[in-house]
């Protein structure tokens, strides 16, 4: 099927006092309709950069320095700025971490659902307060009329995000984006806010970029899985693939640090080693410092992205194979 | 809302009893009283002096003194000034719409040009008209306005472009009243800038501040990706942001309204409140001092709770109850 979005080689560098910063290095997915991938990766791994890049909401000093981002045909960085507000929230929207700061304190939950529908849809005023309380009902807030005019503070963390999923869906995007839209909320909460955003995709047959540090969500979330590390992808596959023939040295570790009801260990396995500091970077595979598998052949170049099986993509000279 | 303006306005009331009896003992402490530049005076007896003393009531102890302004503060006297040998409440009455001119233009002026140039710059932030205007303020809070008004008045005095003290010409009596007015604006030019400009200074360095923190709140983003046009994204859900911390430092600016021109007034000879109540200091004119002492926390106290009111108005996470 014909990819709704289509990122080609994306490079977005922020330029520090100290040095380059490759936040994301050489990034390429394919988006179908209807289909959720999942992003995933450690802090500071590059995933929001990525998404915020297909938002275009870099700001100085980081800047987009090379790749294409094809939506529905059109490369979405060819497209002056003043022309962005038509793409953003109405085509692509986002929804993002923290729901207790993304909502301005100041106006009441019905203003804000109502400008951004009034922006994007020539509607009238009370034609967009109907569409805006049915967005209420769809992400189940309870008398949605009234809480048009409540303010953000009168709402708890859970309510502000489906708020936010509301404002998120409320013009029909082709693409949601979700960054870590559960990170800031307890883990009733996060499985509501799971569960509504599972049936709402269905139901609106929304495209959707998740991403997450959690591996738990993202196996019932996504079709796909990007595994991301120090800017670059790493491993990219059908979640079948990536859950349970991990090929990359870094998934495969970072699998078995997970752990699983119906596997009985004493201790988790971690990963040794730090992070990588992001700044000037030599031109070698990010993970390389941390990787038990590596070899002479890793400290000459950056492995390229290579298809091992139809669909799944690693990016590893010693990939790690079968059960090993 | 309205009960909640009257429990402050009640409880301003000790409020003020302490501050008035705090300036007056303040004022006791000092070392000398009004009549000791009678007592240097050789022409001056003893038996006057004495005079002097019981008919100022300063041979009474000090907390009589105070029970006694007191008691006439209620008859609605305020007492009388030694110097001028007139009620407290005419000088001050007299003066004070020299110096409200004065402090509402500097206040409206400054606050104007400190928000737009804020805005601006924290729009441009690191362009060169930011960085201009940075130096620029820098420059202007790190000058003490006295001195910035004695530049101004070696400037006038060189160029003959504008008068160098007072606020009306000699010949102003026959003006026409548009002439008057104009008259009065041409007079108030160097004291208003000299007013201003400092507090100008500051006010633009607080917006853009306060601007620039609010356009890294996640809310601002979230703005922009639901498609909102910059414009939208800065005047409606920034700026509004911005703007609430600014509103205390209105409070504070309305409490300096009669007092804060003091050095200026002097500087430029304007027949304000400032002077008066700089003489009567110089001069221990007691009742004088607490007069202005009290205006000026009265004023403090209504600045306050208007900016609260304000603040109420434009957040709605105020509640005043």
């Amino acid at each position: 099927m014909e990819a709704v979005l289509s990122v080609k080689n994306l490079s977005t560098y922020f330029y520090m006092e100290e040095g380059v910063v490759a936040a994301v290095d050489d990034v390429s997915f394919d988006l179908a309709p209807q289909e959720v991938l999942g992003i995933v990766g450690e802090t500071g791994s590059g995933k929001s950069v990525t998404v915020k890049s297909v938002m275009r909401l870099i700001k100085s000093p980081g800047k987009i320095v090379n790749g294409q981002i094809i939506y529905k045909g059109t490369n979405i960085l060819e497209i002056p700025e003043n022309e962005m507000y038509k793409i953003r929230g109405k085509e692509i929207s986002m929804v993002f971490q923290d729901p207790m700061t993304s909502l301005n304190p100041l106006y009441t939950i019905g203003d804000q659902l109502m400008e951004t529908i009034i922006q994007h849809q020539s509607v009238s005023k009370s034609e967009a307060y109907k569409r805006a309380v049915e967005m209420l009902q769809l992400v189940q807030i309870p008398e949605p009329e009234k809480r048009m005019r409540s303010y953000p503070f009168e709402f708890s963390g859970g309510m502000r995000q489906r708020a936010v999923i509301a404002i998120a869906l409320s013009c029909n995007p082709s693409v949601l984006i979700a960054d870590e839209p559960t990170t800031a909320l307890d883990v009733t909460i996060q499985a509501q806010i799971l569960d509504l955003m599972r049936s709402l995709q269905e139901r609106l047959k929304t495209a959707m970029i998740f991403i997450t540090h959690d591996l738990g969500v993202i196996a019932s979330m996504a079709h796909k899985i990007m595994v991301m590390y120090g800017g670059k992808q790493v491993e990219f596959g059908s979640a079948e693939d990536i859950f349970y023939r991990p090929i990359h040295p870094y998934t495969n570790m970072l699998l078995r640090s997970v752990p699983r009801i119906d596997r009985k260990i004493d201790r988790l396995q971690s990963i040794p080693g730090q992070p990588p500091r992001m700044i000037d970077i030599p031109k070698v595979c990010t993970f390389l410092p941390r990787c038990p598998k590596r070899t002479e052949k890793c400290q000459t170049a950056i492995p390229p992205m290579e298809e091992i099986e139809p669909g799944h993509f690693v990016r590893c000279f010693n990939p790690v194979r079968g059960d090993e | 809302m309205l009960k909640y303006i009257i429990r402050r306005l009640l409880i301003s009331i000790p409020e003020l009893f302490i501050i008035s009896f705090m300036i007056f003992m303040i004022m006791y402490a000092a070392p000398g009283d009004f009549l000791d530049q009678y007592r240097l005076d050789p022409t001056i007896s003893a038996e006057t002096l004495e005079a002097m003393r019981k008919e100022y009531g300063l041979d009474q102890p000090a907390i009589v003194q105070y029970l006694t302004w007191l008691k006439n503060l209620f008859k609605g006297n305020m007492g009388y000034s030694f110097y001028y040998r007139r009620p407290v409440s005419d000088l001050i009455w007299e003066r004070v719409n020299a110096t409200l001119i004065l402090s509402v233009s500097s206040l409206l002026f400054s606050w104007a040009l400190g928000i737009v140039t804020g805005i601006f710059s924290a729009l441009k932030k690191y362009s060169f008209s930011d960085r201009i205007l940075t130096v620029v303020a820098l420059g202007l809070i790190a000058t003490p306005s006295f001195f910035l008004g004695l530049l101004m008045l070696y400037l006038a005095a060189k160029t003959n472009w504008f008068p160098i003290s007072g606020m009306i010409s000699t010949s102003y009596n026959q003006l026409s009243a548009w002439n008057k007015f104009k008259d009065i604006l041409w007079h108030m030019i160097l004291p208003v800038s000299a007013l201003s400009l400092g507090s100008f200074a500051s006010l633009m360095r607080y917006m853009r501040g306060s601007l620039l923190d609010v356009l890294n709140e996640d809310y601002v983003i979230f703005a922009r990706a639901k498609g909102m046009p910059e414009r939208v994204v800065i005047y409606k859900h920034a700026l509004r942001n911005a703007i609430n911390p600014m509103i205390t430092f209105l409070g504070f600016s309305i409490s300096g309204l009669l007092g804060g021109a003091l050095f200026i007034e002097n500087v430029f000879g304007w027949p304000g409140m400032g002077r008066l109540i700089y003489q009567a200091l110089i001069q221990q004119d007691m009742y004088l001092v607490i007069a202005s002492g009290l205006i000026s926390a009265i004023l403090l106290v209504v600045g306050n709770l208007v900016a609260d009111m304000l603040l109420a108005l434009v957040d709605p996470r105020v509640r005043l109850t």
